[in-house]
């Protein structure tokens, strides 16, 4: 199962690396959903994946008997997540901001260099 | 002693917010901050006076060495008390020079953070600390010289000075480095331990010549002394200030602070003799060929620097007190010249010295101060300058071999030039006749005209009753240079000897000269001929040649497409990972613990899969935030599957919130554009596919690592003993990592707040259409 | 979106919710759950009532605007993060009561952390998506 989670991680970097490149605004913001969740996926994958055990003591014992996922990659994925909504969220009004100002979705009509700055 | 010296930096942050009200009339308050602290440092002459020194320490960041470490012995005690002598001068100067200036608060702030740093330099005892503060000279001296920054001059006259000081700096910093990691301490008064071993060790070369470039930029060495008359763009307190006591001796005061540790041998001797010697000449010569005031004094300030820097690496016991008396000496009169300079500026309009006479008849207080100066300077018998002249020419005569000769005539050429100099500059506006159009000149405020008269007087104290500082002072100083102690009184006659006659042929061919040479504009020109052979030229074409490559590489490299830059990091990553990967050895799988596969999980998979590429490649903007969704709610259902229920709830809530935020905005917005072409995508799929690759591979290669999992362990075992919760996800985030939880939802505030207000921008900025 | 259903649904299914994620706020110290899934789960419930009822309608149901609520919550939760401070212990260290109280088990500074992270969530999400729908239109 592992050898599949890599498989899909790669997917999820490739593809948010491509809508990366794209010139659309929109699928910049898609690209980087894709990419995030690919990087939550990697720090889950390598804090070692567990069926059934949940990092949850059980309710008679003090700590753990038994095996359990490891809570670290978890507690940092759960910030991540929470971010990344700001993150989206943030990034989508400026992109519509953007949109209103130049009337355009082409990251190519954002900035050309001017030549008086350099 | 650390509030001593921080204590201008907090005057600089308060003059922020309070700098209103001490534009007026209060402006002479602030001289209190250098007032007090001459008067503390000056509390310590008696004990230094008895060979002690005083350390002060305080920890600030250990590991790595860095202390708050100070020091005050004769030397530093020397720089403290003309640091905050001449700065309390140039302070109540400047609140009279100045008057009324609309930044004039701002002036005080660059002051005293200079003032501070300053301080800090002589006192530090570690390198490190040394340095920061010899920055801080740097950056502050930049304001300074910058002061009247809607001149162009003036803006290019503090970049060039910052550059080179900046750039010697760097250097600088390289050598202490090299220095404190051989010796294994940064603290100077270890280091002298490890003196002879630096001596020998190979790099010590190295060592030297980077902190002689460090010293000679800032001290204005050939060929690097071309920033200090340009600095003389800066208002003339601020001159007066850096050029006589403090900025331009920083680089002398790190030469013989570091010469019990690295100097005598030959290579310190030589570059310095050498250096210092064309310097000195350089200067000197310059000045003579000058009309304008403040440029006469800027290469007299030059050659006097040289003079340090020369006696420093001659580095006999004569040398060295020759060195103390002469940084006093030229401290008192520069300083002194300069504020009169300053005077005559400031009421007649002109420093063109071939415009001004006779103003001995208007402004007599000050004429006795310049006259008094001059003399000091000229080096006449019961001046001060009289014992510094004495003292350099009884260095030079002490060398050995064929040097006496050479390097005393040489001090002989340099001294008659620079008498000349002061002669120009102390006594030429005053003497002869008043010119018309300055009848109604009259004296200023008596704040402007005190302090010169008040240095020049002292100059004169000192020649005529020597023991006044001798022992109390200069002594000290020499001794702290060559870490032993020797007792050397200051005579004001020695008798007739050689020295004696070399000063009277320098005094009679400086006086003669004066009398003969008539400064005039020509000269001026005939100097300016060989401009293309000055260093600063060659400096100016350096930076204009920069700044042209600069350009081209950000016409090229910085073109303004996001899409470009993506392109470039991405593949450099990929380039440089696969580099590793390849050379790595080869990539195995080793199975140490692997789930099994089940059906249901196989079906996420493939969803999860089939929804992304329906991501990537659909046209529809619906499709694609469907499809967005689709792959939060798998990778959902993975964290179902693997234990993690934190995950999955927050995964479930935040895709339902995703999801209504792109319905909000994203169907306003217009429908997908496909704007590149076939062959820019295949490259693209290219690129993305190989960097997904060698994501995949580095993980397969970081499962292979075993797995540590010894924090895990730790929380694991003390989730319910320590903070008393069984969910060990929770724990983490409100107890174990609770600083970093709390500053994630302040990143979250911030993010709300940044949409709120790019809204309601948004809204402003179409009401004005 | 204005089906009479799903309109009446939103009602009944506000305060629901609302409960649902200060049940799974109190109990995250044990069971899965927790200050952010709380926190999102009531924004939800708020959203889904905008949704059929219209943002203005929902933030008159509020009362405060939910902005007024990130002070409180970020407040809240440094305060709790501060209080050891008091006591001359360092900062973040736990303070618990000892007796246990039901369903929520022992009541520490830690919960209060929780409920604090609970308000700012719920504050930034809300103000997020009101605010788009507010001005976007």
């Amino acid at each position: 199962m592992e050898l599949l989670l890599v498989i899909l991680i790669g997917v999820l970097y490739a593809t948010g690396i491509f809508m990366l490149l794209r010139r659309s605004m929109v699928k910049l913001l898609i690209g980087l959903i894709l990419l995030g969740n690919g990087a939550n996926l990697l720090i889950f994958l390598l804090g070692r994946i567990t069926k059934g055990a949940p990092p949850v003591i059980d309710s008679a014992a003090k700590f753990f008997t038994d095996v359990y996922a490891d809570p670290i990659p978890q507690a940092l994925i759960l910030t991540a997540i929470v971010i990344s909504f700001g993150l989206q969220a943030f990034a989508i009004v400026l992109l519509k901001r953007v949109y209103v100002l130049i009337n355009s979705d082409d990251l190519d009509d954002l900035n050309t260099p001017e030549e008086e700055d350099i | 002693m650390l509030i001593a010296v921080l204590a201008g930096l907090f005057v600089s942050v308060l003059l922020i917010p309070l700098g209103r009200l001490f534009k007026g009339r209060l402006a002479v308050l602030i001289s209190l901050l250098p007032t007090s602290l001459f008067a503390y440092f000056a509390s310590f002459i008696p004990t230094i006076a008895n060979g002690e020194a005083i350390s002060f320490h305080y920890p600030w960041v250990p590991s790595l060495g860095v202390d708050f470490h100070f020091r005050l012995d004769g030397l530093s005690l020397l720089f403290s008390l003309l640091i905050t002598g001449i700065g309390s001068l140039v302070f109540l100067y400047a609140s009279s020079y100045l008057k009324g200036h609309r930044y004039l608060d701002r002036f005080y702030a660059y002051l005293s953070l200079f003032m501070a740093s300053m301080l800090g330099l002589v006192l530090a005892d570690n390198v490190l600390l040394l340095f920061i503060f010899w920055e801080l000279t740097s950056i502050s001296s930049f304001f300074l010289i910058g002061f009247n920054n809607e001149d162009a001059n003036s803006r290019k006259s503090s970049l060039t000075a910052l550059a080179v000081t900046g750039g010697g700096g760097f250097l600088l910093m390289a050598g202490l480095i090299l220095m404190g990691h051989l010796s294994g301490t940064y603290a100077i008064q270890e280091m002298l331990n490890a003196s002879s071993f630096l001596k020998a060790h190979p790099w010590y070369p190295a060592i030297l010549a980077l902190i002689f470039a460090g010293a000679f930029t800032k001290s204005a060495q050939f060929p690097f002394h071309f920033w200090l008359p340009g600095a003389m763009k800066a208002p003339t307190p601020i001159s007066a200030y850096l050029h006589s006591a403090t900025m331009v001796k920083a680089g002398v005061y790190l030469l013989a602070r570091l010469y019990p540790i690295l100097g005598g041998t030959e290579y310190w001797t030589y570059p310095l003799i050498v250096v210092g010697g064309i310097t000195m000449f350089y200067g000197a010569f310059h000045s003579i060929f000058r009309t304008d005031l403040k440029s006469i004094l800027a290469y007299s300030t030059i050659s006097a620097l040289g003079i340090l820097v020369f006696l420093i690496g001659i580095g006999t016991e004569q040398a060295l007190l020759a060195a103390a008396v002469f940084i006093l000496v030229h401290a008192l009169y520069k300083a002194s010249l300069f504020l009169t300079t300053g005077v005559l500026d400031h009421e007649t309009g002109t420093r063109e010295i071939t415009q001004l006479g006779g103003l001995r008849k208007v402004l007599l207080p000050l004429a006795i101060a310049g006259l008094l100066a001059a003399l000091s300077s000229a080096g006449l018998p019961f001046t001060f300058g009289f014992i510094g002249k004495d003292q350099i020419y009884e260095a030079t005569l002490h060398t050995e071999g064929i040097m006496p000769i050479v390097l005393t005539s040489l001090a002989v050429i340099t001294n008659i030039l620079l008498l000349y100099a002061g002669l120009l500059v102390g006594l030429k506006p005053f003497a002869g006749k008043l010119p018309e159009r300055y009848q109604a000149v009259h004296l200023p405020h008596w704040l402007m005209w005190t302090p010169p008269l008040l240095l020049a007087l002292m100059g004169i104290a000192f020649g005529a009753f020597p023991a006044l500082i001798d022992a109390s002072l200069l002594n000290p100083a020499a001794t702290a240079m060559i870490n032993e102690t020797f007792d050397s009184p200051l005579k004001l006659w020695h008798g007739f000897n050689l020295v004696l006659l070399l000063s009277g042929i320098t005094l009679a061919l400086g006086a003669l000269l004066y009398l003969m040479r008539k400064p005039s504009s020509k000269s001026m020109a005939s100097i300016e001929r060989f401009n293309y052979l000055a260093p600063q030229y060659i400096f100016g074409k350096l930076a204009r040649a920069v700044r042209r490559f600069a350009a081209r590489y950000t016409r090229t490299l910085h073109n303004g497409f996001l899409r470009v830059y993506l392109f470039r990091i991405i593949m450099f990553a990929v380039l440089l990972l696969g580099f590793r990967l390849f050379t790595g050895g080869p990539i195995q799988w080793i199975p140490a613990h692997l789930s099994p596969i089940s059906v249901y999980e196989v079906a996420v998979l493939g969803i999860l899969i089939a929804a992304i590429f329906l991501t990537v490649n659909t046209s529809s903007r619906l499709t694609a935030v469907v499809a967005t969704s689709v792959i939060g709610y798998c990778i959902c259902l993975l964290f179902v599957f693997y234990s993690a229920p934190d995950l999955a709830m927050t995964q479930f809530t935040i895709d339902t919130l995703t999801v209504v935020l792109f319905v909000l905005v994203l169907f306003r917005l217009p429908p997908f554009l496909n704007l590149a072409n076939r062959r820019d995508r295949i490259r693209d799929w290219l690129l993305a596919s190989s960097f997904g690759a060698i994501i995949a591979l580095i993980t397969i290669q970081a499962m292979n690592q075993p797995f540590d999992d010894a924090v895990s362990k730790f929380y694991g075992e003390n989730a319910y003993v320590l903070a008393k919760g069984k969910n060990v996800v929770n724990v983490i985030l409100v107890d174990f990592r609770g600083i970093d939880t709390m500053f994630e939802v302040v990143v979250l505030s911030i993010a709300a707040i940044g949409v709120v207000s790019l809204l309601k921008l948004k809204l402003k900025a179409s009401e004005k259409e | 979106m204005k089906s009479t259903i799903l309109k009446t649904a939103s009602i009944y299914l506000l305060p629901i919710l609302l409960l649902f994620s200060i049940f799974i706020l109190l109990r995250g110290h044990y069971f899965p759950g927790g200050g952010f899934v709380g926190g999102l789960i009531a924004a939800i419930a708020f959203v889904l009532h905008s949704f059929t009822h219209g943002t203005e309608a929902t933030l008159k149901l509020l009362r405060i605007h939910p902005s007024a609520l990130i002070p409180v919550g970020l407040a809240l939760a440094a305060i709790s993060m501060f209080a050891p401070m008091l006591n001359g212990q360092p900062v973040m260290t736990g303070l618990w009561f000892d007796q246990p109280v039901p369903v929520i088990g022992l009541i520490g500074s830690a919960l209060f952390f929780d409920i604090g992270v609970y308000v700012v969530v719920i504050g930034v999400v809300l103000t997020i998506l009101f605010t788009i729908a507010q001005y976007s239109g």
